[in-house]
């Protein structure tokens, strides 16, 4: 028998233009906990995706316990494998209850009585890892807190019939659980891996990283950046191990000058929710950053102040960040995608001129550089990159005077990044107002202002001068003491 | 020249002329070379009213998944039997017939969108259940009477120039008119952008909640207009008469090129499936064919036609 | 009023009881054996159709052609099944077998559902009418017995609704594939993690449809003894307001068999009592539809009190 639980030799996965694994090198023994920690879109969701079967990698080779899986690579075969994923988007239905969804994962939970065993095993499970859980196998998941699923689906992925438990993966899975059971499923973790079983532990709470693991991989840009036992880390080392390196400091923004504390205020909004969480203020012609990790409340402002849930005192235009699913018109022509928003100033007795519009749209082609000769393409004809440019372009051709900006760089290359960071720098300059959510910490150097969420609060207000790549992190892992 | 060749056959209506034309070459070379032009001229006037209520039926449908107007049937029952009432054959209340068979379809587009969002139930089964009410209405209205239209109506809605339907040229230029809407109105752009993903739309700033209501209540107006003509041309409402209208309004959509997955309508094609529907329907006739095989061809072709063309993303079988 | 859920789970048997009493209170003679008979006699097949339509709606699917399939069932069964029991017993189950290949249909290529069975409802139609123009054929014997049957004490009908919601509940809601079903319509991307085939699902739900179709197919020609092809053409409606009535949603995979049945019998009722009332028979269809929006209404309010509770 192998000592190896799972090993992955150069494995690299590609979407599009976008590098999401560039060869990683990974081995879990048995019975370890391994740590993996990087910032957003370092490659660790979708390493685990390829691990569960969900996604097959381009390149590179896997084995399980020492040997090649026998069949293709698929969902079914990494769980005959024993390898189970409690991912961060739940995979309960919502419309069974606690013991049928222990039977959805279960083949083997079927015939006469498969009920009370399904009940049975879950039960037992829970009990085991969350005691006083106060959770009845009956319970419909729908009816159950969001903490109480999490458990839930925790609890599933180490229950074991027929297929073996070899390796369970658990993306952050304290991110609903309060602190007591948090603290129980980590004590569960030390005792599962003395039994063989081997974990894999993505957590953005650094403590319980270090607390718990063996060994310890720092991910970053789709690579493994480092690779060392737990005790030879310590919350700054692996801080800095995350964070960013020179190479890409063309990237960053002069330091500008702390804008005029006297120009008008056009937003002021506080994120809703109990026991509230600090306020954003942001005045005429400011770049506003809102930085922390992903997940902690920034999207949720922006919509808020996009709803008009906040004292705004101009028109706002909304930049999104998820092209595919919020801002994309698949069916349209580049030219339609762009002047979607300015609809308004083209109509001429009552229809909208077109001779008007394709100016509009050419007119942005030059000022922000699509790369395409011929506008009334379809706007999926365009990488990635230009596509959201056509998205810059359709805010920055509206009348809007606020921006607000959902984490727009995504999977973007750096030419195109640098021409529109130049391109926002020139529009607040003209008085326009940035409110800018970006997970990427070198485009924080742009802003005037940085709000640091944590938790759907306002953690940290960062000004310009005072601004550092620590303190980002420090506020959004909110282990500053706040 | 070649381009602009390949680029109309590009279009996706064009399919649906192709098909009716040959349909119609089928039907006049089976019967013997003869009464090509009437068989054109009838096609004309019955494809009409297909093209009214599949005119609305195409705006409901292209603001997404989900959105099809289910009442267009009952909604152009009771707009004929509340026109015909009133007019009581007299040519005087003739436009006070029209306005009020408009307002009562007007209120069902109302109703309609009322229950899809008070109660935030799927449009189908809102639709479906005010048809209900809809249709108890014209039957307790219309009383199972038949009261003929009055003759300057019934004179418009079957009238001829060289063979062409008055009706057939004015609701062409009622096509054209929501063609332009549709591709030139921030109302038709709209419709399209929620189409292809309400929530894209709704942040590009656009009014998502207006629109939708605006079409609901086009697509009643439209049943409601093709209520009224319907009965001038048939000699009086009855309470079947929108019967025939529920299936037919959904096929020329689809089958004249409009997305049924949303975002995208198709004016012209409504055109060319609606003659197609009706030539494919002569054309069996002539074949001696009976009218369990002319449903049974018409069921199979609307399948066919979406299994080919119907979906944007088929999902890895 | 005190927990919403559970005023929610209870809203299909409340609507039954209320009609239930109103019927008895405006006719008292219908509180008997025969009163009861008669007015519940369609109440099977609506019931049988009602099971069908759930099927299809577990899966988020929905099915515009059940009314014109049990239409076609009757005519097969008033025509060849007399005249030929294996051309007509292979008739029937190919009848099965096309819902299992639509619903693979719908699933392979990602159709939707309502505009494929509205085209497939003109193929059930048509098929139907070439078989039988105009209304005729016979009912064979044992339909007519099997649904004129005399139970001692309870009504044949409310025994057979009180069985088939029973049996129904027992294989969906409490056997292992039952989860899974129910599962495909809760959440299929889990179904599909966890490595089912949620083709193979869909297939046998569609199926299960066709079957139960089917049976509503034969058992309205029991009760009308005579074939007509449009017979059963507002049963599309009705099975789709029993499944609502019922407590069924239309997405998301919860639906409740027992509660389903019981809204079929309450749509059998309605009509009943309708007559009773006196209402003008025009506005029976329409009595329908607003008794259809009410529940939803009531429904949404208990939905929004859950949500804020």
């Amino acid at each position: 028998m192998s000592t190896e639980a799972i090993r992955l030799d150069g494995v690299e996965k590609s979407f599009g233009a976008v590098r999401a694994l560039a060869g990683v090198d990974l081995v879990v023994a048995v019975g370890e906990c391994l740590g993996l920690v990087g910032h957003n879109g370092a490659g660790k969701s979708t390493l685990m995706h390829v691990l569960a079967g969900a996604l097959l990698p381009d390149a590179g080779r896997l084995t399980v316990g020492g040997a090649e899986p026998k069949a293709q690579w698929s969902a079914a075969a990494s769980q005959a494998a024993g390898i189970r994923c409690v991912f961060q988007e739940l995979s309960l239905c919502p419309n069974l209850s606690v013991a049928e969804n222990a039977r959805i994962t279960h083949a083997s939970l079927r015939g006469f009585g498969w009920k009370g065993r399904a009940r049975a095993l879950i039960c037992a499970k829970l009990d085991e890892i969350f005691p006083g859980h106060r959770i009845a196998p009956d319970d419909e998941i729908a009816h159950l807190p969001i903490g109480q699923r999490q458990m839930v689906e925790i609890a599933r992925a180490f229950t074991v019939t027929s297929a073996p438990l070899r390796l369970v993966i658990l993306d952050e899975p304290t991110s609903s659980l309060d602190a007591v059971a948090a603290g129980q499923l980590l004590s569960y973790i030390r005792k599962e891996t003395a039994r063989g079983t081997a974990i894999i532990l993505i957590s953005h709470i650094l403590g319980e990283v270090l607390a718990t693991s063996d060994r310890i991989v720092v991910m970053k840009d789709g690579k493994q950046v480092a690779a060392r036992p737990a005790q030879a880390f310590d919350r700054s080392s692996l801080m800095a191990a995350m964070g960013s390196d020179l190479k890409e400091v063309e990237a960053r923004g002069d330091r500008r000058q702390s804008p005029k504390a006297d120009s008008a205020v056009v937003v002021r909004a506080s994120p809703q929710r109990e026991g509230g969480g600090g306020e954003l203020v942001v005045r005429e012609g400011e770049i506003v950053g809102l930085a922390g990790l992903a997940g902690h409340g920034q999207t949720r402002l922006l919509l808020q102040i996009f709803a008009g849930q906040a004292d705004i005192d101009r028109p706002v235009a909304f930049v999104a960040g998820d092209r595919q699913n919020e801002g994309v018109f698949n069916l349209w022509s580049i030219a339609e995608n762009v002047t979607v928003a300015s609809l308004r100033s083209l109509i001429q007795r009552g229809f909208i001129n077109v001779a008007a519009e394709a100016k509009l749209a050419r007119a942005w082609r030059e000022r922000i550089g699509i790369r395409t000769s011929d506008m009334g393409r379809n706007i999926l004809t365009l990488s990635g990159g230009n596509q959201q440019k056509v998205l810059f372009a359709r805010a920055l051709a509206s009348d809007a005077r606020i921006i607000l900006m959902d984490d727009p760089m995504r999977g973007v290359d750096i030419g195109t990044k640098l021409e529109v960071y130049a391109m926002i720098r020139a529009e607040a300059a003209a008085g326009r107002s940035f409110l800018w959510y970006t997970t990427e910490l070198d485009e924080l150097t742009h802003c005037d202002k940085v709000y640091v969420f944590w938790n759907g609060k306002i953690s940290d207000s960062i000004e310009a001068a005072d601004f550092s790549e620590q303190r980002v992190l420090r506020a959004s892992f909110a282990e500053s003491g706040t | 020249m070649k381009g602009l060749l390949s680029r109309l056959l590009g279009q996706p209506w064009v399919g649906s002329f192709l098909a009716a034309g040959l349909v119609w070459l089928l039907a006049v070379v089976f019967a013997g070379g003869h009464g090509g032009g009437e068989i054109l001229s009838s096609a004309l006037a019955f494809a009409t009213f297909t093209v009214i209520v599949g005119l609305g039926q195409m705006m409901v449908i292209t603001t997404g998944p989900g959105n099809v107007d289910l009442s267009i049937p009952a909604t152009m029952t009771l707009s004929g039997v509340i026109a015909m009432k009133l007019m009581d054959t007299e040519s005087a209340l003739i436009l006070v017939g029209i306005a009020a068979a408009m307002g009562a379809s007007f209120l069902v587009g109302v109703a309609n969108y009322g229950l899809i969002r008070l109660l935030r139930i799927p449009p189908i089964i809102a639709t479906l259940s005010s048809s209900f009410l809809v249709l108890s209405t014209a039957i307790s209205i219309g009383r199972g009477l038949r009261i003929k239209p009055p003759a300057p109506l019934a004179d418009f809605a079957t009238a001829r120039a060289f063979g062409v339907p008055f009706a057939a040229i004015a609701v062409a230029a009622l096509a054209a008119i929501i063609g332009l809407t549709l591709k030139h109105t921030i109302y038709g752009r709209t419709v399209a952008a929620i189409g292809q993903n309400e929530r894209a739309a709704w942040l590009a700033g656009l009014d998502v909640r207006r629109t939708r209501f605006a079409t609901y209540v086009l697509s009643a107006m439209l049943a409601g207009l093709c209520g009224v003509l319907q009965s001038g041309f048939s000699g009086g409402s009855a309470l079947n008469m929108g019967d025939d209208f529920l299936l037919a309004s959904i096929a020329v959509v689809v089958i004249g090129g409009t997305s049924v997955a949303g975002g995208r309508g198709n004016v012209p094609g409504i055109w060319g499936a609606a003659l197609f529907m009706y030539l494919l329907v002569t054309m069996l006739n002539i074949f001696g064919a009976s009218p369990g095989v002319r449903l049974v061809m018409t069921g199979l072709i609307i399948i066919a036609v979406i299994a080919v063309a119907g979906s944007e993303n088929p999902r890895r079988a | 009023m005190t927990n919403p859920r559970l005023l929610r789970a209870a809203l299909p048997f409340l609507t039954l009881a209320f009609v239930l009493t109103a019927t008895f209170y405006v006719q008292p003679r219908t509180m008997s054996y025969f009163g009861l008979n008669l007015m519940l006699q369609y109440a099977v097949p609506i019931a049988l159709a009602t099971i069908a339509q759930m099927f299809i709606i577990t899966v988020n699917d929905l099915d515009l052609s059940i009314g014109p399939f049990v239409g076609l069932v009757g005519v097969i069964a008033a025509t060849v099944l007399n005249s030929n029991p294996v051309l007509g017993a292979s008739a029937l189950m190919a009848c099965v077998l096309a819902y299992g290949v639509v619903g693979a249909l719908i699933h392979v290529r990602n159709l939707p559902s309502i505009v494929v069975t509205l085209g497939l409802s003109f193929v059930w139609l048509g098929i139907a009418v070439m078989m039988l123009p105009s209304p005729g054929g016979k009912a064979p014997a044992v339909l007519k017995a099997i649904m004129t049957v005399q139970t001692p004490y309870v009504p044949f009908p409310i025994l057979a609704a009180v069985a088939i919601g029973l049996v129904v509940h027992l294989a969906l809601m409490t056997t292992s594939f039952g989860v899974v079903a129910r599962g495909a319509g809760g959440n299929p991307k889990a179904l599909d993690r966890a490595g089912w085939s949620m083709l193979g699902t869909k297939v046998v739900m569609y199926m299960l449809a066709g079957l139960f179709g089917l049976l509503a197919g034969l058992a309205l020609l029991g009760l009308t003894t005579s074939a007509d092809a449009h017979v059963a053409d507002r049963y599309t409606l009705y099975s789709i307001a029993g499944v609502i009535l019922g407590g069924g949603e239309f997405i998301g995979g919860r639906i409740n068999p027992i509660g389903a049945v019981a809204g079929a019998l309450t749509l059998a009722l309605a009509g009943a009592f309708l007559i009773f009332l006196r209402i003008s028979p025009d506005w029976q269809i329409g009595a329908q539809g607003a008794v259809l929006i009410i529940v939803l209404a009531l429904r949404a309010l208990a939905g929004s009190r859950e949500k804020s509770s």
